[in-house]
């Protein structure tokens, strides 16, 4: 135990000595959850448009402040003919034509009806369909305020109601996913790297001709990353709390608790990576592939795993961060207790156990 | 005996921070010499190398090389100074023709003189089966000999060895040695740091440097005398006893 | 211009001789990007709804199988308790829950007017917000139907009735693949040139080369040159094969012009290429290198517009894309390829573009230096 201590002493000389990695280590989480919490947001807002406006009469004026002050939309310019729609939506300056046709006003007032008509730039379907729809109710809106004297009959008023992030925040979906990401990054890529570079510079040997078990040497150089993830954690909860306005909902000892399994799991498959790399490149290569793009497609926070293909679904279950982002986002923002994250804490403890497992297995052929 | 001065310094001096690592130099070196650098670790030899080669800037004092000053001309240096540094530093995924290709061209060799020089090499060195193979496949000793043979490719007047013999058997540091003398014989200036002692006596002339400073500067045999020493083992020993810096 | 030869020898032989690195090159795109867009498929389809339903009459269970029918939504749970529907959100098996109060039918009929709710499960706030969107369009239509039933369509109209149509251009089919794959494509060459270049200078910092290098009389300038070169090649190569693989298995073929996609793909790789390499002349070792440049290239891509649209971004997030060179590249791809913008339309990013290319090289050039 003594020997282990004193390889645990030595593996944090070296990262505290390293004074611009432990810098950016630790400061890392700090900009991400910042940056991502505030700049990042799901919601369809202020998108550019711009208006046809064929008739000129005050209706149409009254329609178009009222698009422009809503805080979908931003009137940037009111175009003047057909011509001037491909190059605009060419050049990228809006995302919407709103075209309204000629006599607008007299339509309105003589006939009781009236059209209008949008293109949307569809290269992003989703904006475009949200657009659509925004606008969409708001035409209807407005329609309602010029015929708010007719009572209409058989009316249905649904009421919508938006749970555990009435504002919409896009925080709510990223602080879950950037814990998981940068304990991915600090405990998996920064433990398999330092190994490998152990063993690239030969130092590696010379740590294995010690008496100790070649499974504490290396498991001595996890230690550091443990503490140093482990005071990401405290960073990111607190900034989501104070910061961002993120509430902790359900228990906070639950959430570290997991978040220290989660770390587990990630040192492990570190060292994994790392029985199995002779360069810090290849360890480098198999941490991008193999972890930081599955992390960020396929956990869930990113893109919806339920409309992925089938093949891709199954295979998002062997994705650790998937688990842990459900724990996150079930504990902080659901409120959920042990009882509803059990299968996620079961599963993740299983994939330490194996990794573990398989790691020091390899270690020891290695050393035969 | 008025031969050109290839290397001279005058209180030369490099400091990192408040620790002066080389503290006002001064020696020649004439052209064809053998000169020895010698030293404890950490006694500023390798910083003092680094200087004259261009790759590190002196504090103050006053250093030409092949006639070039060493603050302003440093390119011009390095277009005649060859250098081998204590860690091999050919590149391992090329193989030992390709090596010695890049080197040639950087200098500014034609492919003529290339093609041809690469030959005599791989003759002398009797290694033209392995002219193909990637250089890390090869034995330690192979490898030094290899990185000495492509330091003096472009035919440099200076070349300048930091440790070249670390961690070789003496058959092979004897045959290093050998390669040394025939490329002195044609004209070639050779410094060398070792703490090695029996390659001090293969040197013309040695310095032995003491925490940044030089403390004896001669011929082996006059040092010997000097210090009333058997070997240089023994003068290296009295000198080295007075040094209070300890290790790199 | 002979040494540069000799050094660009150096780096391809280099290159092709280390299996991780071609790993990288060929392997790794096609990969991705044959999965990728799969798994980024943001369109939003499948929404699982509970349903509340304590009214248990005709109408309700017409709006139920009107709502149910659409491709949008799935029926993911049907009870008469708000609670258990509430459950089924908790555990991520139900999106929106829609409830439909007791008498509803009744109060529609008889007072002239209805109350429903819907509530969404807004972690995901694009999800709640366009499905929350497509029920009350549906809700609309039945209750435009209900009323047809009621009152006789009248001949003329008293009530004031605007008519929206809508179109979708560039993009008709609404295929979420055409709007990812440019954009990956982007990702995937921003990753493998700025990790490839990053780490290159490095490595030799940690091997020794370098000092045999700068030794030499080789200049500064030759030695960036050298570099830059081959990732910028296998850079290009590696669009190729991204384009070829786009139309081969996702049928796109760009509207606009190969020469401008590859045009500022050019311009786009010198910026990122000497990113890395203004990196790596910071870096002392390849982990640092790693990490600096993995740290980097995560906060670019997530704030490239990749997903997330930049103008529902706050003010000054919107700023800092401006300094962003992948969200230029990720913009430029989709004009391009979708809806054939050309050069006119682009001048603009080009110019960023070569601004950004001579401020990342310059000051690597500037940083990078042969004596300490």
């Amino acid at each position: 135990m003594k020997q282990f201590i004193s390889f645990v002493k030595k593996e944090f000389y070296h990262i505290f000595r390293d004074r611009r990695t432990m810098f950016i280590l630790l400061g890392m989480p700090v900009v991400q959850i910042v940056l991502f919490g505030f700049a990042l947001t799901n919601e369809v807002k202020n998108s550019r448009i711009a208006v046809l406006d064929h008739a000129k009469d005050n209706e149409s004026s009254v329609l178009i402040n009222q698009l422009d002050a809503s805080k979908y939309f931003d009137v940037q310019q009111i175009i003047q003919s057909d011509h001037e729609i491909e190059p605009i939506f060419k050049q990228g300056k809006v995302k919407m034509v709103v075209i309204i046709p000629p006599s607008f006003q007299e339509d309105l007032r003589h006939m009781n009806k009236s059209s209008i008509q949008l293109i949307a730039d569809a290269s992003d379907p989703n904006v475009a369909n949200t657009l659509t729809n925004y606008a969409t109710a708001l035409i209807m809106d407005y329609q309602k305020s010029i015929t708010q004297n007719q009572k209409i009959p058989y009316t249905i008023n649904t009421e919508v109601r938006m749970l555990y992030n009435p504002q919409l925040k896009g925080a709510y979906n990223f602080v879950p996913g950037v814990m998981a990401m940068v304990l991915l990054l600090v405990c998996t890529m920064m433990t398999a790297i330092t190994i490998v570079r152990e063993k690239e510079m030969g130092t590696m040997e010379v740590m294995l001709v010690s008496p100790m078990k070649p499974q504490l040497v290396v498991m001595a150089k996890a230690v550091p990353y443990l503490l140093l993830s482990t005071i990401n954690i405290a960073t990111i909860l607190l900034l989501s709390v104070f910061v961002l306005e993120v509430p902790i909902n359900g228990s906070i000892v639950l959430l570290v608790a997991a978040s220290i399994l989660f770390i587990l799991v990630s040192l492990s498959l570190g060292l994994l990576i790392s029985s199995g790399a002779e360069s810090q490149q290849t360890a480098m290569f198999i941490s991008l592939v193999a972890l930081f793009l599955p992390t960020i497609m396929l956990s869930g926070f990113m893109f919806p795993i339920e409309n992925m293909p089938l093949p891709l679904r199954t295979f998002s279950n062997i994705v650790p961060a998937k688990w842990y982002y459900n724990i996150v986002k079930g504990v902080m923002i659901k409120g959920l207790n042990v009882f509803g994250i059990w299968k996620e804490l079961l599963i993740l403890t299983g994939m330490m156990l194996f990794f573990l497992t398989i790691a020091i297995r390899q270690f020891k052929i290695r050393l035969q | 005996m008025n031969q050109t001065k290839v290397i001279i310094t005058d209180k030369l001096t490099k400091r990192f921070g408040g620790f002066t690592a080389v503290d006002a130099i001064c020696f020649e070196v004439t052209k064809g010499e053998i000169f020895g650098f010698l030293g404890a670790n950490g006694a500023g030899k390798t910083t003092a190398m680094r200087m004259l080669c261009g790759l590190s800037f002196p504090t103050s004092g006053k250093a030409m090389v092949a006639g070039f000053d060493v603050y302003k001309e440093n390119e011009k240096i390095k277009q005649n100074i060859g250098y081998m540094s204590q860690k091999f530093s050919l590149y391992e995924d090329l193989t030992v023709k390709e090596n010695m290709q890049l080197y040639g061209g950087i200098y500014g060799k034609s492919n003529a003189f290339i093609k041809q020089k690469t030959e005599s090499i791989l003759t002398e060195l009797d290694i033209k089966k392995e002219a193909n193979v990637l250089v890390k496949s090869l034995p330690l000793g192979w490898k030094q000999k290899l990185a000495f043979a492509v330091a003096i490719f472009h035919e440099p007047e200076i070349v300048f060895l930091d440790e070249p013999t670390g961690g070789v058997d003496p058959v092979a540091r004897r045959e290093f040695w050998n390669m040394i003398y025939n490329a002195a014989a044609t004209g070639v200036t050779v410094f060398v740091t070792t703490h090695y002692m029996d390659e001090a006596e293969y040197c013309n002339r040695v310095s032995i440097m003491v925490d940044g400073k030089i403390e004896a500067l001669d011929t082996p045999h006059q040092l010997k005398q000097t210090y009333n020493a058997g070997s240089m083992d023994d003068v290296f020993l009295k000198l080295a006893r007075k040094a209070v810096r300890t290790g790199d | 211009m002979r040494t540069l030869k000799f050094l660009l020898q150096k780096e391809f032989r280099q290159i092709f001789r280390d299996p991780a690195i071609i790993r990288l090159i060929f392997i790794m795109p096609v990969i991705q990007l044959m999965i990728l867009p799969w798994a980024a498929d943001y369109e939003i389809k499948n929404i699982q709804l509970a349903v509340v339903d304590l009214d248990h009459s005709s109408y309700s269970q017409k709006l139920i199988s009107k709502i149910t029918s659409s491709k949008y939504f799935q029926l993911a749970h049907y009870s008469s308790s708000y609670e258990s529907a509430l459950e089924e959100v908790e555990h991520d098996r139900a999106d929106l829950i829609l409830q439909i109060p007791p008498s509803f039918e009744k109060e529609l009929v008889k007072e002239d007017k209805a109350q429903l709710f819907v509530a969404g499960n807004a972690i995901n706030g694009v999800k709640a917000n366009l499905g929350a969107a497509y029920i009350r369009n549906i809700i609309n239509d039945f209750n435009q139907s209900i009323r047809m039933e009621w009152i006789q369509l009248p001949r003329f109209s008293a009530q004031t009735q605007i008519e929206v149509t809508s179109s979708n251009w560039f993009n008709p089919l609404m295929n979420y693949k055409y709007f990812m794959v440019p954009g990956i494509l982007v990702i995937l060459l921003t990753m493998i040139g700025a990790n490839l270049t990053a780490i290159n200078i490095v490595r030799e910092k940690e091997i020794g080369t370098i000092e045999q290098i700068n030794v030499t009389p080789v200049k500064k300038i030759q030695f960036i040159l050298g570099k830059l070169i081959p990732f910028w090649i296998i850079g290009l190569f590696v669009l190729t094969l991204g384009l070829l693989i786009a139309r081969l298995i996702y049928g796109i073929i760009p509207a606009g012009s190969f020469f401008t996609i590859y045009a500022f793909a050019a311009l786009y790789l010198l910026a990122i290429l000497g990113l890395g390499l203004l990196v790596s002349t910071y870096a002392a070792t390849q982990q640092q290198a790693m990490l600096i440049s993995f740290f980097l290239m995560m906060v670019f891509i997530l704030l490239g517009g990749l997903y997330t649209s930049i103008d529902s971004m706050p003010r000054w997030a919107q700023i800092f894309t401006k300094f962003n060179p992948v969200s230029y590249f990720i913009e430029v791809m989709r004009m391009v390829v979708l809806k054939g913008s050309g050069f006119a339309d682009i001048k603009y990013h080009m110019l960023t573009m070569l601004g950004f290319a001579l401020v990342f090289n310059g000051w690597a050039v500037f940083s990078y230096r042969k004596r300490s």
